[in-house]
């Protein structure tokens, strides 16, 4: 399980695409834990506008990030409709809301490309590389940047 | 039947060492983890040999020979002492109080066994 | 049944008892100086816990421990006997020796060689202390004239190795060899202590018979007629005749516990003569007037001399073997602490269950059915059970973590040339095992400034006027739902001026910056920050405090600083009881459920207008009882609310800290009481500012849990922008 699979090396990777608005994503599906429908959360104070709360997943707290406020795209307007993606990154769980999963997808080194310097892109930050096919563009999230920045890091 | 053998130490350790080198040898083994628990124990199991530490908390290994021997019914039962000294005047001691033999820690099995031999009928 | 090896491990947590004890027993001592009284049990108590140490050593083949703990032992035991009296060097001395004893237990349970050149000095002052120069380092001390053989045997290495028979055993057990065959005739004449000791010459011969062939005549020429026999006086003579390979020695062996308490003649003479016959009547032991010859073949399995028979069992002694009869003993288990920490886990899900069946229960209008009701409660009162064994299986009290800093200011104080009292309090309070582990560092870097920085010498002490010994002070208690552990020093306290200088000359605050004490104080834990070089000349050891508020901060707990110019310096860690369950206020701010720590609570206010009184444009207080309580509205405080509501819309709670502050809470309702299992919200998200924990209520939901101080202090005032610390106030 690694969080930053080599771009550069040669096996393929499998990624689960997902949608924010109308704008296609993915993460690395090694980092996915589970897929949820959206529950109720509990408001965090103090949090940055991106983090919606923290909900109970089988007895542990897990805050949710709402991708979309994070990505600087307009935020969603979360309903039973909406999905949580649950994933892993070391030490932390942590759930992003999306619109909806779409699929799971398998690419090439050779199909990612590096992101796009576009300034004007606000997600520019969180994208470590874009696989284009016919006219879908996807970006895939570099989940480490998106995480909220944990107040008492653990350097243990 | 096999002989009973109630062994009075504090520290666990020994204890379980007693415990473990009597047992292989066939022994019904008691223990009790200080003078006065060892008499409590002594009048529960009747045992047939009695190994005592000395250096014990409430009663020492001296105190628990004098109360045996000062009980009629236990007046003759076989006591050895387990001690770290081999000291000339401690066995003495060990003797004035009644002790019928002596085992220097750390005992081996075989010597253990043999001194039990040697005082009681096994 | 245990093997050699579990014994072992025994042995080791044995002597985790033992050296506690021992620290105890000597702190005991050590507080007899000046209060005079010491119950001379404390000394024994002490004594014996070195004795077992080494007495379990010695089984082990921990040479290096044995010898240390021997000689630490010898000057015990002339304490307690009185031929030597405590005082303060001695004392100093022997608490030195614990620690290093614990040392050698450290290294043995991890199978290293043990630091023999760290006894060499110890050993020195013992030895001075014991009046006889120096202990040697080399041999075990007490080789035995009679005992040749049993005293001090070398122990190899390898424990393994220390059951195994010995060379006797295995000589007997080899067949006879008729060329080394020799006979020996003993007399064997008891007295009168011989049978007042449990001696039974029957068993002497029955293992003389062991040796080789014996033949036993009784003589009876001393025996009275028959009304002069006193009971008790021994009249017989025992005659034995030995023929076999036995040595001497073997034979003396055989008697060696009744030598002194019976004439023993022992003459060897060639073998296969006939034995003489004496002319005595003979009578054996059975009394049917014939001698009994015994033969080494032994009938009894039992008297088999073989080394094997303690292992290997005959089939009609086997029966015999007392299995069962090995009683357990009283142990404990080793158990993965993530083990316990699912464990932990799973219980707590158990609880939660638990309330959200009983809420469904009492949502399903079904509280005609009595039984469920019951059926619950005992429920409940299970799960509630299982959940405080399982805790308690992380908690531990703070005593060996006290102990180990008594070690710590020892050293330091030897370092620092600076004559220490350490006193602690609140040893038996129980914090999580892994708290405790993680305060190790932290506390030793607070203890070490506390004797390096914060004591001063003593002769500048002397000169102020001040006891020459300085006093630090370790104490723990159970607070507010939380453990509050506080270092304390008698010294000089922060030099408020320099630890300015010093921050203005690192760039870390303005040179025209107007602070308050309590800001200049937390300047301390500034990073980059560094004691070492400035406040004091000393040690070079001095820890950046920042590294130590980080490392508190990891535990989810707070540090603060309290001193006074002159008198002294305290400390204050405030740590949550992660892992541990709550009793908690279920409350509702602004529609928000949250939970309040009860122990927090002093009491539950209705406000009155009348009760109500402003202060500046935005401050309130509550008088209470004569005294002016701010009020923070929790609402406001978690920005759910922006409006301010009339506080006699709401209920205060009344809160106090530590330190004795107090404030008014101000929230909608208050819901419920109840237990809440703690659940961290730092793993998967970080610290949120005036929220302790979270908890999971019965519906399912995620509850905070409101750190009452942490929140007063934020809502009451913005700390200068510097830290988001707490700090103590002045």
């Amino acid at each position: 399980m690694s969080e930053h699979a080599d771009p550069n090396g040669t096996s393929s990777r499998e990624l689960v695409s997902f949608a924010i608005g109308d704008q296609d994503f993915c993460m690395d599906i090694m980092l996915v834990r589970e897929i949820r429908g959206w529950t109720n959360v509990t408001m965090l104070p103090h949090a940055p506008s991106y983090i919606l709360g923290v909900i109970n997943l089988r007895g542990a707290v897990v805050p949710i990030v709402d991708l979309a406020s994070r990505l600087g795209l307009p935020p969603l307007e979360p309903t039973s409709r909406h999905v949580i993606i649950i994933a892993v990154l070391g030490d932390q769980t942590v759930g992003f809301l999306v619109s909806a999963v779409s699929d799971i997808l398998g690419a090439q080194p050779s199909e990612i490309q590096p992101p796009p310097r576009i300034a004007s892109d606000p997600t520019a930050g969180f994208i470590e590389g874009v696989i284009a096919s016919d006219e879908r563009m996807l970006r895939i999230l570099n989940l480490a940047s998106v995480l909220p920045r944990i107040q008492m890091p653990e350097t243990a | 039947m096999s002989l009973k053998v109630l062994a009075i130490d504090d520290s666990r350790t020994i204890r379980e060492m007693l415990r473990m080198c009597l047992a292989k040898a066939g022994f019904d083994v008691h223990t009790a983890e200080d003078g006065v628990a060892g008499l409590e124990t002594l009048r529960d199991v009747g045992p047939d040999v009695v190994i005592t530490d000395i250096n014990m908390p409430r009663l020492d290994g001296f105190g628990v020979i004098s109360a045996i021997r000062a009980m009629e019914e236990w007046s003759a039962l076989p006591i050895l002492v387990l001690t770290t000294e081999s000291a000339q005047d401690l066995k003495q001691r060990a003797r004035e109080s009644g002790a019928t033999g002596w085992i220097v820690k750390p005992f081996d099995d075989v010597k253990l066994i043999a001194a039990i031999r040697r005082i009681a009928a096994t | 049944m245990s093997s050699l090896d579990d014994i072992k491990q025994m042995f080791f947590l044995e002597c985790d008892e033992l050296l506690e004890a021992l620290n105890d027993g000597l702190t005991d001592i050590e507080a007899s100086l000046t209060s005079g009284a010491l119950d001379p049990e404390v000394i024994n108590a002490v004594f014996r816990n070195v004795h077992s140490i080494k007495g379990g050593a010695a089984s082990f083949g921990l040479d290096a421990l044995v010898r240390f703990s021997h000689a630490f032992e010898t000057v015990l035991d002339r304490m307690r006997s009185g031929t030597l009296t405590p005082d303060e060097a001695s004392i100093r001395v022997l608490h030195r020796c614990a620690d290093h004893l614990s040392d050698l237990v450290t290294a043995g349970r991890a199978d290293e060689s043990p630091d023999i050149a760290a006894s060499g000095p110890l050993l020195d002052q013992l030895g001075v202390l014991n009046d006889i120069g120096a202990v040697p380092v080399a041999p075990e001390p007490e080789p035995e004239p009679d005992q040749q053989n049993d005293a001090a045997p070398e122990v190899p290495e390898d424990t393994g190795l220390s059951f195994a028979p010995l060379a006797l055993g295995i000589d007997l057990a080899e067949p006879q060899d008729q060329e080394s065959a020799r006979r020996f005739e003993v007399v064997f004449t008891p007295t009168e202590s011989l049978f007042a000791t449990g001696h039974d010459p029957v068993h002497l011969f029955r293992e003389l018979a062991a040796l080789g062939d014996l033949s036993i005549k009784a003589e009876t020429d001393l025996l009275p007629s028959l009304e002069d026999v006193t009971p008790n006086i021994p009249y017989l003579r025992w005659r034995l005749e030995l023929e076999g390979e036995a040595s001497e020695e073997d034979i003396r062996e055989v008697f060696e516990f009744v030598d002194g308490l019976a004439e023993l003649d022992l003459a060897a003479s060639v073998a296969n003569t006939p034995p003489q016959r004496e002319n005595s009547s003979p009578i054996s032991l059975g009394c049917d007037g014939d001698v009994i010859p015994m033969q080494s073949a032994p009938v009894d399995g039992a008297t088999d001399p073989s080394p094997e028979t303690s292992v290997h069992e005959t089939p009609g002694k086997a029966s015999d073997q007392p299995v069962a009869a090995t009683k357990a003993p009283k142990s404990t288990v080793r158990v993965d602490l993530d083990l316990v920490d699912s464990l932990i886990n799973i219980v707590g899900e158990l609880v939660i269950n638990q309330s959200v069946l009983t809420q469904s229960f009492s949502e399903a209008n079904v509280a005609n059915r009595a039984d469920i009701g019951n059926s619950l409660d005992e429920y409940k009162s299970l799960a509630l059970q299982i959940q405080d064994s399982v805790m308690s299986l992380r908690a531990q009290s703070v005593k060996q973590l006290f102990q180990r800093m008594a070690r710590i200011v020892r050293e330091t104080s030897a370092v620092a040339g600076k004559a220490v009292v350490f006193e602690t309090d609140g040893e038996d309070t129980e914090i999580d095992k892994t708290v405790i582990e993680r305060l190790i560092e932290p506390l030793t870097h607070i203890l070490r400034n506390a004797i390096d920085h914060g004591l001063e010498t003593g002769e500048d002490r002397e000169r102020l006027g001040k006891p020459t010994r300085g006093v630090v002070r370790l104490s723990a208690t159970h607070r507010s739902g939380r453990v509050l552990i506080e270092v304390t020093d008698d010294g000089a306290g922060i030099n408020r001026a320099r630890v300015f200088d010093i921050a203005v000359g690192k760039g870390i605050v303005n040179a025209n910056a107007q602070l308050s004490d309590a800001e200049v104080d937390r300047l301390l834990f500034m990073p980059g920050f560094s004691t070492k070089e400035a406040v004091t000349d000393l040690s070079g050891r001095g820890v950046g405090m920042d590294v130590v508020r980080s490392a508190i901060q990891k535990l989810g707990g707070r540090i603060s600083i309290n001193s006074t110019p002159g008198r002294g310096t305290t400390l204050s860690i405030s740590l949550p009881l992660t892992l541990a369950v709550l009793d908690g206020m279920v409350v509702d701010v602004a529609g928000q459920t949250m939970v309040v720590p009860i122990t927090a609570v002093v009491e539950t206010i209705r406000p009155t207008p009348e009760d109500l009184h402003h202060i500046g444009a935005s401050t309130q207080v509550i008088k209470v009882r004569e005294t002016l309580v701010p009020i923070v509205d929790l609402g406001v405080a978690f920005g759910y609310r922006r409006g301010a509501v009339p506080f006699t819309d709401l209920v205060l709670l009344l809160i106090e800290t530590e330190q004795g502050e107090r404030w008014a809470l101000a929230l909608d309702r208050i819901i419920d009481q109840r237990q809440v299992v703690i659940k961290s919200l730092e793993g998967n998200y970080g610290h949120v500012p005036g929220v302790a924990a979270a908890t999971i209520l019965g519906d399912g939901k995620i509850a905070l849990i409101i750190d009452p101080e942490e929140t007063a202090r934020m809502a009451e005032r913005d700390p200068a922008g510097l830290l988001e610390l707490a700090v103590a106030g002045e």
